[in-house]
């Protein structure tokens, strides 16, 4: 089995980065991870009935996941500006996963959501929203990705 | 009592006018000497996009609780944290936060187990005084650290075990839960995770009353009239009850404390902060379904 970390570079990147940081600037670092989520584009705006709501998150988040024809996943995420930390999860997916193919998000391991550090700092119910939404965007890649 | 109490004409009719503040009174009274505001939030990250100028911030999951055994930190760890934000015994401490105070009155809770003799409710909390265009500020607020004597919890007076609230059974209980975690159709808040407990329901002869229900639409306590109406005249409690609340964790019960004991003057009011991820995991007590008590 090929480590996963080798199928996206970026994982590791990632986690690396949250690593290299004093749990004191770890949050910091997913706040501004938070502030770099894209807005929802034009065609998405207002249009949550089009989107997947995460329930398993504290506060209202919704995504669309987009599969091209070229196998490419492009992710989007609505999340509230005064729910730093739900955006900041989101926005850390985005940064993991927008432009990958299918497959190599498929491929993404569930430990990614513990590697990053964040068991002590944030609640068990919060970590857990995450690795939901980590889920949920798996769930509609494989249902859109042809075969 | 460091700093004088708001004398806003609203709080004249709790029952301790000086455990609130407005935010006025605070606008006013910031950057003086032994008045120390700071912000706990349900959003851990909220204080760091933006808080009151000079609050520092007071994590509920990582500051308050023990890292290892379910509870809270003890003495030692209490005076520790109190030092490291600048908290001295003689400090008023005025804590404020997002979603209608919520775990502002939860860190307000826990600091009346260590006996803090001045911890006040900024009324409204982090969503009037945004709401007012009052400054906020992304500094992380320096302050110089504290000698905070160890004092021992004393949890006697405002908290509740399992045992104590199976012994309780009979006399009054609030569930602050939303309906259907009440009744039992529901094993978490509305939209929240499941968060493990095995069944659901309440404890018998527990009365139903959310408790975002003290809270206004900006978020302030609603006023004494209005309590009595919601406590008195429909949960039936009678002056001198001994009063036992609970919800999840015992987050959401500790703002249905602060309004039953601090506004409305009930005498004996415990928190049970095992509350339902205790009770709907434990072997053999009583549970009840459905909406009846």
């Amino acid at each position: 089995m090929t480590a996963p970390t080798a199928r996206n570079p970026r994982l590791g990147e990632i986690a690396g980065e949250f690593a290299a940081v004093p749990d004191s600037e770890r949050l910091t670092l997913l706040l501004e991870y938070s502030d770099e989520l894209p807005d929802l584009p034009e065609r998405y705006a207002g249009q949550h009935d089009q989107l997947e709501r995460v329930v398993e998150c504290q506060t209202p988040l919704f995504l669309a996941v987009e599969v091209g024809s070229d196998q490419v996943v492009h992710l989007f995420f609505d999340a509230p500006r005064e729910a730093p930390t739900t955006r900041g999860f989101a926005a850390v997916l985005h940064a993991a996963l927008d432009g990958l193919t299918a497959a190599e998000v498929l491929a993404t391991p569930p430990e990614f959501v513990t590697q990053l550090g964040l068991a002590d700092l944030v609640s068990p119910l919060r970590l857990r929203g995450l690795a939901a939404m980590l889920a949920r965007i798996k769930h509609q890649v494989s249902e859109q990705a042809p075969r | 009592m460091v700093l004088p109490p708001d004398q806003d004409p609203k709080f004249r009719g709790y029952a301790r006018p000086e455990m609130l503040v407005s935010t006025q009174w605070l606008a006013d009274h910031l950057g003086e000497p032994g008045l120390v505001v700071a912000e706990s939030d349900e959003d851990v990250l909220l204080y760091e996009t933006g808080h009151i100028p000079g609050a520092v911030k007071l994590d509920w999951h990582t500051e308050l609780n023990d890292p290892v055994s379910r509870d809270y930190v003890d003495g030692v760890g209490f005076a520790r944290l109190m030092s490291a934000k600048g908290i001295g015994r003689d400090t008023t401490l005025v804590i404020y936060g997002d979603k209608n105070n919520w775990w502002a009155a939860y860190a307000l809770w826990v600091c009346t187990l260590f006996g803090h003799p001045d911890v006040r409710l900024l009324d409204g909390g982090r969503t009037k005084w945004l709401a007012e265009g009052r400054p906020i500020s992304t500094e992380r607020a320096v302050t110089a650290e504290s000698d905070y004597p160890v004092i021992e919890r004393d949890d006697a007076p405002i908290r509740a075990f399992r045992d104590q609230v199976l012994a309780h059974i009979g006399m009054p209980l609030i569930d602050v839960r939303s309906p259907g975690e009440y009744t039992g159709e529901l094993l978490h808040m509305p939209d929240y995770p499941q968060e493990g407990a095995l069944r659901g329901g309440h404890v018998p002869g527990a009365v139903n009353i959310p408790w975002a229900r003290a809270a206004a639409d900006d978020a302030t306590f609603r006023p004494r009239e209005e309590l009595e109406a919601i406590y008195r005249d429909e949960a039936g409690l009678a002056p001198g009850d001994d009063i036992v609340v609970y919800c999840r964790i015992g987050e959401r019960s500790s703002h249905t404390w602060f309004v039953l004991h601090h506004l409305l003057g009930f005498p004996n009011v415990r928190n049970y902060d095992g509350s339902w991820t205790e009770w709907g995991n434990s072997v053999g007590v009583p549970i009840r379904r459905g909406a009846a008590p």
